[in-house]
């Protein structure tokens, strides 16, 4: 027989567990007031200095919840939160790892995170629209350097036969790709794709890969309004594929290199399935890499909790890069260990410790010490320079992800949209009051944001971040407007 | 009813034959025939999971990889154990520093007391204003300190109790869509021949190929809303509408059969005894359909449980296949291990599920087959 009782009664059950589950009970200020009479506080215990010196940053909103993919450059984040950074700031945030680029830029932009560990491009790609359109800012830089270039074994066995001083267990470094370029050419003759893969479009690693190959004169193609995979005139076939799976998919050869941040090549090393051949240090010392961005609406709403994240990121660079007299990185051994939990990097510590503790391993052979490999706050690392920004416009221009010609007034414009050093600039003064940063950790009033002109390419040219169009002409390949 | 019937009654109710020959031995039936039950439905099992182990133990021996190695029971037992101490001493960490959150508000809602005390008495009136602002400041924040919750990442316990509120939430909503729908479907075959197109287009589409379009609608439905004002976070319903979607067609088939395929005698009692319509369907088409709904139900079940591992692995939102998903990134040395876990994890729960079903159906209904 059917009875409905039964069935009233599962539901019932069912529907008391999830509301169990979901209540939670609300500390109310008058409770504290209650408990705060019993507490017997002296004035002599306060710290009057720090209550009264200054006025207090009220925090809008003190839950927060950012994104970040698995790569070693989230440190400041990560740090920020397991040293207390954060909550010294009166906020609770909880980091968590999102499985792509895409993904996490679509969490920024309809809310669900509150802010996230970005690739440098993509603040300026959402705001100039390539892709998803969405006004995303960002007013901290999260590191320099810290890619690097890996080939499979068998393509380094074949660069080794067209340039015999790579056998060295100890080869000249930097590598160019002018050893991979009669490799490309058998490939193409062969009517096979020579594709090797990349994380994003607007990725650093993108230009990176892209410049390097430019540079020994292996065009990696254009982007056009109709071929947005960019492998218009291509030799050699870019493709987007997630960081941790860079190894995986290597191994797999349906790619034969790539261009990733840390850890996933010394995984390659660890591993045996490849070899790192060069740095982006090589490419272009000091080159920006990722960022912490926020939707400009985010921002407009929240000001107050935003200084107070940018605070305890600034913290959190100064402590990742803090050196001895020796000039060692006193707290790198510790940040690899925090890194290596699973619920951040999640890659085992010794993986991880080869490039973050202070050198490169390019083969076990080749042990190099590349002290700048991951740069979080020496040198104004941290600062976000309207000059870095132009840098990645220029490069959309060069392979036409930005379809159309324009002057020069529009790079620094869209700069100013996008990079906000005033945000940094006050929460750096703020923390500098508080006695926990100085003077010379961040730029001069004076400084307008641009980098003083460089010529440290593996190319030679050199970039002055006030002549866009200039530096567009210097390329052989690329767009020139 | 005896203790002896009452456990019977319990072993095939909750769908556990394989209990039964203990309970008959108990009560001193035929031991042959008992301990042939219990080599049937314990000692074989037991038998083949062990040849399983062995199998299993030389595989991870043999694949292996550069970079990959197949972990053995043994690696998958203790990833399994540390991810259950893990939640653990997360959970302690978690209630020692509510503890210690909550003391710090105290404290500072006692040190604006003293601010504000201290603002009666200062002549300078620029003091005494940011006196004032940070006390209120202060105290804003103490009530934030005290209602802290935990923000370290949810851990392998929490996900399970995720994944099992979303497919229950998911599954929830796919049988409130699909009972009253089958019904109809199942009186009227007019309404029916209108349905047919939509279900047997939609019934094959894949989970993952629904998931963008179910996180457009949802993420539609919310704009405007700010996260955290909303009573469900995105991701999760994001995820429970893909269950919904993939699991509300099996429910729907076998409730339009089971209406469809009511003993027509039984109709022309109900005709005969001028039942009015309600009465029909609750008296006679309903308690008449119930054994094939329930399979529908169980077999939407399963589904939902497949569906959700896949779609939290592409939605984000938190749950074991989110989980198994992180770890695949992470490639560590016990990556693989912990996978294989949850693997078995994630098989044993939907198990359990099944069981659950099983049970269910056979409170409400009879004439039901045997259990396997």
């Amino acid at each position: 027989m059917f009875k409905w009782r039964n069935v009233a009664e599962f539901w019932g059950m069912l529907l008391v567990l999830i509301v169990v589950g979901c209540g939670r009970s609300v500390t109310t200020l008058a409770e504290l007031e209650k408990a705060a009479t019993a507490l017997d506080l002296s004035p002599a215990e306060i710290d009057w200095e720090a209550v009264a010196g200054g006025e207090l940053l009220d925090v809008e909103k003190s839950t927060l919840k950012f994104g970040f993919i698995k790569l070693t450059d989230c440190a400041p984040l990560v740090i920020a939160k397991e040293k207390g950074y954060f909550e010294e700031e009166g906020l609770n945030v909880e980091i968590e790892a999102q499985s792509n680029w895409k993904v996490l830029l679509d969490r920024v932009i309809d809310g669900q995170l509150d802010g996230a560990h970005m690739l440098a491009g993509q603040p300026i790609g959402a705001t100039i629209g390539f892709g998803t359109k969405a006004h995303i800012i960002t007013a901290y830089s999260l590191d320099y350097n810290g890619n690097a270039i890996t080939v499979s074994n068998d393509i380094w066995k074949q660069m080794q036969e067209v340039e015999p001083a790579l056998k060295s267990p100890h080869p000249p470094h930097p590598i160019t790709a002018h050893a991979l370029k009669p490799i490309v050419e058998g490939y193409r003759q062969a009517g096979k794709d020579f594709n090797m893969g990349m994380v994003f479009p607007v990725s650093t690693h993108n230009y990176e890969l892209r410049y390097w190959l430019a540079a020994a004169g292996i065009h990696p193609g254009y982007y056009t309004q109709e071929n947005i995979a960019g492998t218009l005139d291509a030799e050699v076939v870019l493709s987007v594929t997630p960081p941790p799976q860079m190894p995986a998919t290597l191994e797999a050869g349906t790619i034969l290199g790539y261009c990733v941040g840390e850890p996933w090549n010394q995984q390659a090393v660890v591993k045996g399935i490849g070899v790192p051949i060069t740095t982006n240090y090589d490419i272009w010392k000091n080159n920006p890499e990722k960022v912490f961005g926020v939707s400009a609406d985010w921002d407009a709403k929240y000001p107050n909790t935003h200084l107070a994240v940018v605070k305890a990121l600034i913290r959190a660079g100064k402590w990742l890069d803090e050196t001895n007299e020796a000039g060692e990185l006193v707290n790198r051994p510790e940040a690899v260990e925090i890194l290596s939990r699973k619920d951040y990097v999640g890659a085992d510590a010794a993986v991880i410790a080869k490039s973050m503790t202070g050198s490169f391993v390019f083969q076990p052979t080749d042990v190099r010490p590349m002290a700048e490999f991951n740069v979080f706050f020496s040198g104004f690392a941290s600062y976000p320079h309207y000059s870095d920004c132009v840098w990645f416009l220029t490069q959309m221009r060069r392979w036409g992800q930005i379809t159309e010609a324009h002057p020069e007034e529009w790079y620094s414009e869209v700069a100013r949209e996008v990079y906000k050093p005033e945000i940094y600039r006050q929460a750096a003064e703020l923390l500098i009051l508080d006695g926990k940063l100085t003077e010379a950790d961040i730029p001069l009033a004076s400084y307008e944001g641009y980098r003083p002109a460089s010529n440290e390419f593996i190319d030679g040219n050199s970039y002055d971040g006030r002549d866009p169009l200039g530096y567009l002409q210097s390329f052989e390949i690329g767009i020139k407007d | 009813m005896s203790w002896r019937g009452g456990l019977l009654k319990f072993c095939s109710v909750t769908g556990l034959p394989a209990l039964e020959p203990f309970v008959r031995l108990a009560y001193g039936e035929d031991p042959q025939e008992q301990f042939r039950g219990i080599a049937k439905y314990i000692l074989l099992p037991g038998l083949a999971i062990v040849v399983f182990l062995a199998c299993w133990s030389v595989a991870a021996k043999t694949i292996v990889t550069d970079s990959m190695q197949l972990p053995g029971p043994m690696a998958t037992w203790s990833a399994g154990t540390e991810l259950f101490s893990m939640h653990f001493e997360q959970k302690a960490r978690d209630r020692e520093k509510v503890a210690e959150q909550m003391q710090q508000a105290v404290t500072m809602v006692a040190t604006a007391n003293a601010m504000l005390a201290k603002a009666e008495s200062v002549e300078d009136g620029a003091l005494k204003q940011r006196l004032e602002g940070n006390a209120s400041v202060m105290k804003r924040q103490a009530v934030d300190t005290a209602n802290y919750t935990s923000s370290s990442a949810p851990t392998f316990v929490e996900q399970i109790y995720t994944s099992l509120k979303t497919v229950f939430f998911g599954f929830g909503i796919a049988t409130l869509i699909a009972v009253p729908l089958g019904l109809m479907c199942g009186m009227s075959p007019w309404f029916n021949a209108a349905m047919t197109p939509f279900i047997q287009v939609f019934k094959p589409v894949s989970p993952l190929a629904w998931l963008p379009l179910a996180g457009l609608i949802i993420i539609w439905a919310y704009s405007g809303s700010k996260p955290g004002e909303t009573f469900f976070d995105k991701a999760f319903l994001i995820s429970a509408v893909t269950v919904s979607l993939c699991s509300l067609w099996p429910t729907l088939v076998n409730t339009t059969l089971g209406v469809a395929s009511v003993n027509q005698d039984y109709l022309n009692v109900a005709r005969v005894l001028k039942l009015s319509w309600s009465q029909r369907l609750f008296k006679i088409v309903l308690p008449a359909s119930l054994p094939l709904m329930f399979a529908g139900l169980r077999i939407s079940l399963g589904v939902g449980w497949m569906v959700l591992i896949a779609a939290d692995m592409l939605a984000q939102n938190p749950g074991l296949g989110k989980f198994v998903w992180d770890e695949f990134q992470n490639g560590s040395n016990v990556t693989y291990a912990r996978i294989a876990f949850s693997v078995i994890v994630i098989g044993v729960l939907g198990l359990l599920l099944d069981r659950a079903m099983i049970c269910l159906r056979n409170l409400v209904s009879y004439d039901n087959p045997a259990t396997a």
